[in-house]
């Protein structure tokens, strides 16, 4: 996973609520079995509307998406967060998370960062008013920045730690291996098997 | 204090627990299909990681599966599910692939074998896994990484969720279903009610329902925002597992129910929210909208989007599903009909479904795909396929069919259906097509008439 600290980007406002993860990348994308090439289809039904947000040239190359509440919602599909990153996406703000979303993306790399409500309206306004705006989101400092403005956000001590440092999972639970060991043994014994 | 079932069953798997981080959780079963598992089996190459646990481990072909017999004609599906296969043979996990008799929607086949069992920690790279809780154990859904996760450790790191009790009251009347109950939970909680939240449904309504009906409850926790759902398992539960090929036998049944009879909420434990609601007052229920929250009465009218929570979602919703604010519910003619999905593809499903259409004609498309191999076999001993194929509805193959648009059933764009399944999201069966959630009894009466209709309609 690649270390966030803290990025500099352009914002693009998506102002609808319910951004399901069907909306982010349907489900005809999710028959590759590679872990790339994901960005093709990112909102792809949307962007076949040429009025749509992803497809004005002002937001070319913005790396924060501002979304309306409860962002990834539904299907469990990582996906979803493939397809961000791969368009160019480092940060998603929003005032709501699908539960698995959130999880996925913090696994990858993608900062889901919980602002209230009103602070993602000023945000997507500023970015509307002024699609050049900069803005600034420092993990370390748990804060978001821009135009002389700034919001703090939450985030676990652990998963905020895990971030900063790209550090990976698997390798991390596979050092209390003997914690499982243990675990197994004292397991029941007439819980089921699938052989 | 007294403890909730969802903390008891959480601290049962706590494998470690430290200051400052997640609890290490172990999972006793994680169920796997192709879509969400070829990057995962990869990462386990790519690091020269095994399968720690293959026989806690199981795995299906559904979501790509064609429902006509036949292999898969689209090349992509094909690579996606021949992928599956190598890499079960290659990490010795069993799978069932189409055309085994074990083969089946994946929510679908873990409590048909009895794998699915009271107490368990149950996770799959799928939302609905949140299925599996209606035997009292906790089931979620997660991502390709952490599939990767459990196959490399059998365990995932989380924090616990919130806890949330709906307390169900009353009896549901005749003719109103376990679908029509979610529908009505979710429509009123929200689609982002539930997020954060374990929910514990309870209550007499909960209590008299069906292993399958429960099931179904459960399944669409997820369209409420909530990380699981769960009952607390009572004797229609044991009744459902007893004689199940993986349920125990002999003194370990008893002593396994001895302990499945202490996963209740004990009488002083506290919930950190809880939301009550009289089934008595339900009645059949529908969507209109685009997300699974925005349901109403059948015997209501298409909303006005100003009188909405969130008038701009429904002003959009009624724009995507071509409808306008005011219209009888009554009054929407659709062209599809679709039985089946993880939500209601089980044999109490299409027997429901079968009762209306006994008699009589469809006059719509109407698919009715069984959610297992086994379930197809069971509706056939039991001679429903007849009263389907007599009353010009297609009798399909198992599979997740028009649950999704990634396997030939799909919507064609603008076209509508009426559905059993559990999402209603722009596109999800197909470009462009509209979709109405309801109930098998809905489904059915529907395809009779054209229109949305309930049972009780038809003369
Ligand atoms: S039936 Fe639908 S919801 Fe269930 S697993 Fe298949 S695609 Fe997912």
């Amino acid at each position: 996973m690649e270390a966030f600290t803290t990025h500099t980007g352009r914002v693009v406002p998506l102002r609808r609520s319910n951004v399901d993860t069907d909306q982010i990348i349907p489900a005809v994308w999710l028959k590759q079995v590679s872990r790339t090439g994901f960005e093709k289809g990112l909102f792809s039904a949307w962007r076949e509307d040429p009025g749509f947000v992803l497809n004005q040239p002002a937001y070319q190359g913005a790396s924060i998406l501002v979304s309306g509440p409860d962002f990834g919602t539904g299907s469990s599909r990582e996906h979803a967060v493939w397809a961000l990153q791969q368009y160019g996406f480092r940060v998603v703000i929003a005032a709501r998370f699908g539960d698995i979303f959130r999880n996925n993306s913090t696994k990858m790399g993608l900062l889901p960062v919980v602002l209230p409500a009103e602070t993602v309206e000023a945000l997507q306004s500023a970015a509307e008013a002024d699609p050049a705006l900069e803005v600034t989101v420092d993990l370390g400092e748990r804060r978001v920045v821009w135009a002389g403005e700034s919001a703090g956000f939450e985030i676990d001590d652990y998963t905020r730690w895990r971030l900063m440092e790209g550090l990976d999972d698997i390798g991390l639970t596979l050092r209390n291996a003997d914690d499982i060991a243990a675990y197994e043994n004292g397991r029941q014994s007439w819980l089921p098997t699938t052989v | 204090m007294g403890r909730t079932l969802a903390e008891k069953v959480w601290e049962q798997h706590v494998v470690r627990r430290a200051e400052g981080e997640p609890d290490l959780l172990y999972i006793d079963l994680h169920l796997v299909h192709e879509v969400t598992s070829p990057q995962a089996f990869d990462g386990l190459r790519m690091a020269g990681r095994k399968v720690r646990r293959p026989d806690l481990t199981i795995a299906t072909e559904d979501h790509n599966v064609p429902t006509v017999l036949g292999p898969i004609s689209d090349p992509v599906s094909k690579t996606q599910v021949e992928t599956l296969r190598k890499n079960c043979a290659e990490f010795g996990v069993r799978l069932h692939p189409m055309g085994d008799a074990g083969q089946g929607v994946v929510h679908i086949i873990g409590p048909q074998f009895g794998l699915t069992q009271p107490g368990m920690t149950i996770v799959c790279g799928d939302s609905h896994t949140s299925t599996h809780g209606a035997f009292g154990g906790i089931a979620f859904g997660i991502g390709t990484s952490e599939v990767e996760h459990v196959l490399a450790t059998q365990t995932l790191p989380a924090y616990r969720p919130k806890t949330m009790a709906i307390e169900v009251s009353g009896e549901l009347p005749t003719g109103v279903t376990a679908k029509d109950l979610i529908l009505a939970i979710i429509a009123k909680i929200g689609t982002g009610g539930g997020q954060g939240y374990i929910v514990e449904y309870r209550g007499e309504a909960v209590r008299k329902l069906s292993m399958e009906g429960r099931m179904t409850v459960c399944n669409m926790s997820i369209e409420a925002g909530a990380r699981a759902g769960m009952i607390a398992p009572d004797e229609t539960t044991f009744e459902y597992l007893k004689g199940r090929p993986h349920a125990p036998t002999g003194a370990a049944w008893d002593a396994a129910v001895e302990y499945w009879k202490s996963l209740t909420t004990d009488a002083d434990a506290v919930f950190d929210t809880v939301v009550e609601i009289d089934a008595s007052t339900l009645t059949p229920f529908v969507t209109w909208g685009t997300n699974p929250g925005q349901g109403a009465p059948l015997g209501t009218a298409v909303p006005v989007p100003e009188e909405t929570d969130d008038p701009a979602a429904a002003r959009r919703a009624l724009e995507y599903m071509g409808l306008t604010a005011g219209t009888p519910l009554r009054e929407i003619a659709v062209d599809t009909v679709f039985v089946g999905s993880c939500t209601n593809g089980r044999l109490e499903d299409l027997r429901a479904a079968a009762e209306v259409l006994r008699g009589r004609k469809v006059v719509t498309r109407t698919l009715i795909v069984p959610g297992s191999m086994l379930v197809k076999l069971q509706a056939e001993q039991e001679g429903l396929h007849e009263v389907f194929k007599a009353a010009g509805a297609e009798w399909r193959e198992a599979g997740c069919s028009m649950c999704l648009g990634m396997n030939p059933d799909t919507l064609a764009p603008g076209e509508r259906s009426a559905s059993t399944s559990n999402r209603n999201f722009e596109g999800r069966q197909g470009k462009g097509g509209r979709t109405h959630l309801v109930s098998p009894a809905v489904a059915a009466a529907t395809a009779v008439t054209g229109k949305l209709t309930a049972p009780a309609d038809l003369a």
